[in-house]
């Protein structure tokens, strides 16, 4: 990617700053650490799950720009939604990523988070972006199998 | 200041629209054509299994491995060939030496005593000799600037079997007291390893002068390839150790249940050889030799100076370790506060600087100095004054690219 202003967007910074969703949860029914080893990103992700529905979401811990908005994006995105339609959303994410999914209409659900397509031009940068999704997708699919 | 530019043709390469500034020494460093020439008139022309064969390629594959290891030997002044072991890289070495070393000569009650700074490959593979032996690993924590303590040093007691540690810390950037901790380990009765990844590429090291039992490094950080690094140790020592690997040549008689084993150094090196990693390690210490010790240190030192005056000027930046150029080597990691290390070496990447993020492998003390990451650049001998101007230059950028006012 030549021009940074367009990895480190508005969209991508404001999320960076943002503390609104990071905090720990006063009552979860579900808890996942995400790290990437080799670079130290570290979050720890809570939902409280309540008849299907992600009542409230949080992560703690820290990491590069990219890992904490791409965090703060996702929670906003999935709060309030089912843990179905979550789930959906994160492997469209994730599609979006692998670039198996490019066309900006199919993308449009993912709201903000569209802003981190461009990461896939980025290979270093790509599992910064992933991390705080694939925990997520990690923690439900653990909780089913309990 | 050295002239050696037109020595590495990677240095021509041009990044996102900018000249590649290489930063990241420490990680790895690039190679000369005397090098790559030399590995490719190997396999151009002498490429054999060495040690193995009666025809010419063999032969002189041998004879090239053979001179490597003498190389090696006159350059960190062993007292005998057969005390250079070939390995991949440093960590293999260490790994060598706590398994066929330590979990065969520790027990419960001894203790390994250690820098909090060290690199993984110096630390994880104490940590399996404790677990197997019952030993315990014992820290050395260091003063806020990276200096050691009394305390640290009385920590080498009588219950000691092992002080092992970098010569030059790959975070801190710090020579250590290296003569000081070897005596004081000899003086307890315990074994001296010394982990030169970081050293031997920027400095004399002389294992007799040290007096260390083992010392360990690292091939391609000095501009040889990657997977060939060196283990020295003492003749006594090593041989009075289990091999490591098994298999190839590292064998006398083999029997259909019982093997002896070869003599040093061939004990230690099983499987085919990595004849053009010797190759290209001998022709970097030749390189080396040629340019002489005084030069390389003293344009290394040039470039510490530039950095740290500059760094000083970048707000919101802070240096691990010690701010003093006359204690501080090629190596300067750092934090800028707000910006994580990787945005903040993405962010240089994009005006060609090629820096390194992220933990150093030393995690434990990233954790107890409460910089569970921070940024590192690493000099070698083509690095310039105008490249530690730039790098200053673009570094003061990064905040306001991370929306900041400074």
């Amino acid at each position: 990617m030549e021009n940074m202003s367009e990895l480190y967007s508005d969209i991508i910074l404001e999320h960076n700053q943002c503390q609104e969703n990071k905090h720990t949860l006063p009552t979860c029914t579900l808890e996942e650490r995400g790290h990437n080893p080799s670079c130290g990103d570290d979050i720890t992700l809570q939902a409280d799950i309540e008849d299907g529905m992600i009542k409230d979401a949080a992560y703690t811990g820290h990491g590069c720009a990219i890992s904490q908005a791409s965090a703060d994006i996702m929670i906003d995105l999935i709060k309030g939604k089912s843990v179905e339609e979550a789930l959906r959303l994160v492997d469209l994410f994730l599609e979006m990523i692998k670039r198996e999914v490019t066309d900006d209409d199919a993308l449009e659900d993912l709201e903000d988070a569209i802003a981190l397509k461009n990461i896939s031009n980025m290979p270093a940068r790509v599992k910064c972006a992933v991390l705080a999704w694939h925990t997520l997708k990690d923690a439900i699919e653990k909780g089913r199998n309990k | 200041m050295l002239n050696v530019r037109k020595d590495f043709p990677i240095l021509t390469k041009v990044h996102n629209g900018h000249p590649l500034v290489y930063l990241d020494n420490a990680a790895t460093t690039q190679k000369p054509y005397q090098v790559i020439h030399a590995i490719v008139d190997l396999l151009e022309h002498h490429n054999g299994n060495p040690h193995r064969g009666a025809h010419i390629l063999s032969v002189e594959a041998s004879v090239a491995y053979d001179e490597a290891r003498e190389a090696v030997c006159r350059f960190i002044n062993a007292a005998h060939t057969e005390e250079v072991i070939f390995v991949r890289n440093a960590t293999e070495g260490m790994n060598l030496i706590t398994r066929s070393y330590a979990e065969t000569h520790l027990k419960k009650g001894d203790k390994i005593v250690i820098p909090i700074s060290e690199h993984h490959a110096n630390l994880v593979t104490w940590q399996r000799v404790c677990r197997v032996t019952g030993a315990e690993l014992v820290y050395m924590y260091l003063d806020e600037t990276g200096h050691f303590t009394e305390d640290d040093f009385a920590k080498i007691d009588g219950k000691t079997k092992i002080v092992s540690f970098a010569g030059i810390s790959n975070v801190l950037g710090m020579k250590v007291p290296a003569k000081k901790l070897i005596e004081k380990a000899h003086a307890v009765g315990a074994v001296a390893i010394y982990d030169g990844a970081q050293s031997v590429p920027h400095m004399k090291v002389d294992v007799q002068d040290l007096d260390c039992d083992f010392m360990v490094f690292s091939g391609h950080k000095m501009m040889g390839s990657a997977g060939t690094g060196v283990i020295y140790g003492k003749r006594d020592l090593l041989n009075d150790m289990e091999p490591f690997l098994l298999g190839g040549d590292m064998i006398e008689y083999v029997q259909e249940q019982t093997t002896t084993f070869n003599v040093l150094p061939f004990k230690f090196e099983a499987g085919t050889e990595n004849v053009e990693g010797a190759v290209a390690l001998h022709a970097a210490i030749d390189y080396l030799n040629t340019l002489g010790w005084d030069a390389i240190e003293a344009h290394e030192h040039e470039l510490v100076v530039r950095a740290l005056a500059g760094m000083k000027n970048v707000p919101h930046l802070h240096i691990i370790g010690s701010t003093d150029p006359d204690e501080k080597t090629g190596v300067i990691a750092f934090t800028l506060d707000g910006v994580h290390p990787h945005d903040v070496a993405t962010i240089l990447d994009s005006y060609g600087i090629a820096i390194r993020s992220g933990h150093h492998c030393a995690q434990p003390f990233g954790a107890h100095i409460h910089a569970e990451a921070s940024n590192r650049i690493s000099f070698y001998i083509y690095n310039t004054v105008d490249e530690v101007d730039y790098f200053i230059e673009k570094l003061k950028l990064v905040r306001k690219q991370m929306g900041y006012a400074d």
